[in-house]
């Protein structure tokens, strides 16, 4: 029997005990460090012997273009938004982390579903709405959460070259300019992020420790993980 | 607040349903009998026939002034020229007329191109990439429209969705909460046909099949003609299904064209009363 369960019914035609391998999470904001963590934590764990596979937000062949394109126009409704980012996720899910968990990777998430129903609550899409709408997503094996708050969240944007429409909530907007706006998205973005912490368990981190500590603590977590457990479940043989 | 929504939880708010009372979505050879009907329809959650494009989006009820009509069924069941005609005598009448189309919002749309050109959409994102473009539609056409008091026609609603991801193995009670922010029908017609005379209509016509369209993606036969007949079939299936649990209205769609017309009309005439006719020749 897997470990591998959906929050809700599952996806539509997979046998969850076909997947073996780990599905680690790293969530956080916007601008919180996450990408670094990720590919340092690859580079740990590859050197360690294992075999790596990575996705993060809008990365899917099916959406992205469509996402991309929606973004620099600003032509779709926010409830829209919401649901072309669900078809990304789902794409994702099955066409990159299924298949990364048949052939027993570890899996790195660079955000999962709960980014992106923090972004839709905030945006006004009722919180058990959306949950039920991604319950078709697999748990994964952890969830580590870079936390920071809005304050200590300024200098990092600053260093990285100024506030970003959407990253501030442009789209609502929240605020008279990015600065304003970014402040008050960003801190209802953590805030929605810290509720679903503790509702699901996330491993949380301290994200204004410097990137080295950080990334030695994510990766003595992981190895912890990966040597405690057993990838999930031998693939069984067909039939 | 999201309770009392009439597409959230089918089955559990039953007595609240107006039309799930017995009687209401069978086919009713008189069809719609003003009077009772409208007395009827306003007892218990009046969305059906009172909510007159009441929308849900998250906790957010928006009371409308527009009427909102829709209808449903498989291919071939002539729904489609049944609404143009509608269109045609409401517009002749100085109502102000909005038409949407499933599938058609332009960006989402593209995804969907190309998704069903490579193949690449599975039940799960099938599903999510329709109720993409059917949100865009609800949020930049359907609920604007009906706020500005317009009367909404709409070809295909969530009941194609619930009727064919279902069909696709999507689960039936995860795809009805998906479309929970759909503003509810003032009326929705099902047209009822024969599978044969549905197949009929459609094989005699068109020859090119698409691949999704043929349900080919499920598998169930090599034959893409087949695969079609039986792809359809099991959509009626759970047409037959939603019928009863929304409380569409039944039109029998094997009689004449003329004769679904006017019960069409006859069956929309009473919800028309309060909508300006702008258009409307003195």
């Amino acid at each position: 029997m897997s470990r591998f369960t959906s929050y809700g019914p599952g996806i539509p035609g997979l046998d969850a005990a076909e997947l073996s391998g780990w599905l680690i999470v790293i969530e956080g904001t916007d601008g919180v460090g996450r990408s670094t963590q990720v590919a340092l934590l690859r580079t740990h764990l590859e050197q360690l012997g294992y075999a790596v596979a990575e996705t993060g937000l809008s990365r899917s062949d099916l959406a992205s273009r469509g996402i991309n394109r929606a973004k620099q126009g600003n032509t779709l409704g926010a409830n829209a938004f919401n649901l072309y980012y669900a078809t990304d996720f789902a794409d994702r899910l099955e066409r990159q982390i299924v298949p990364a968990l048949r052939a027993g990777f570890v899996m790195l998430t660079d955000r999962y579903i709960y980014s992106l129903i923090s972004r839709a609550i905030v945006r006004g899409a009722d919180p058990e709405w959306i949950k039920d709408v991604y319950s078709f997503a697999l748990k994964p094996d952890a969830v580590f959460y870079l936390r920071i708050d809005v304050e200590g969240l300024v200098p990092r944007v600053l260093a990285q070259g100024g506030f970003d429409y959407w990253e501030s909530g442009m789209d609502l907007p929240m605020g008279e300019d990015l600065y304003d706006s970014f402040m008050n998205y960003q801190r209802r973005v953590v805030q929605e992020l810290d509720t679903l912490a503790s509702e699901f368990g996330f491993e949380t981190l301290d994200a204004t420790r410097s990137v080295e500590v950080n990334a030695a603590d994510l990766a003595q977590r992981v190895s912890m993980l990966l040597t405690s457990s057993e990838p999930q479940a031998e693939p069984r043989p067909a039939g | 607040m999201s309770a009392g929504y009439d597409l959230q939880e089918p089955g559990h708010d039953a007595t609240e349903h107006p039309a799930s009372q017995p009687g209401a979505g069978q086919h009713d050879p008189d069809m719609p009998q003003e009077a009772p009907k409208r007395k009827r329809a306003r007892r218990g959650a009046t969305v059906v026939s009172r909510a007159e494009g009441r929308s849900l989006y998250g906790s957010r009820v928006i009371e409308t002034p527009g009427r909102l009509f829709i209808v449903e069924g498989i291919d071939g069941s002539g729904k489609s020229t049944q609404l143009t005609l509608l269109a045609q005598w409401l517009r002749g009448q100085g109502y102000p007329v909005v038409f949407s189309e499933w599938n058609s919002s332009p960006i989402v749309k593209s995804t969907t191109s190309r998704g069903k050109k490579r193949k690449q959409l599975t039940p799960l994102t099938f599903s999510l990439i329709h109720a993409t473009d059917f949100s865009d539609r609800i949020e930049r056409e359907i609920v604007p429209s009906l706020k500005a008091g317009a009367i909404v026609l709409a070809d295909r609603y969530v009941y194609t969705a619930f009727a064919r991801d279902v069909t696709r193995g999507v689960p039936s009670r995860w795809v009805r909460s998906l479309y929970r922010f759909a503003a509810v029908p003032t009326m929705a017609f099902y047209f009822r046909v024969p599978l044969d005379v549905a197949l009929k209509r459609i094989l005699s016509g068109r020859p090119r099949l698409k691949w999704y369209e043929a349900g080919m993606d499920l598998e169930l036969d090599d034959d893409i003609e087949e695969s079609y007949r039986m792809f359809q079939g099991r959509i009626l299936d759970e047409y037959e299904r939603i019928v009863p649990e929304y409380g569409l209205h039944v039109i029998d769609a094997a009689q004449p064209v003329e004769l679904q017309q006017r019960m069409l009309r006859r069956a929309i005439k009473p919800h028309l009363a309060g909508i300006a006719q702008p258009g409307a020749n003195p």
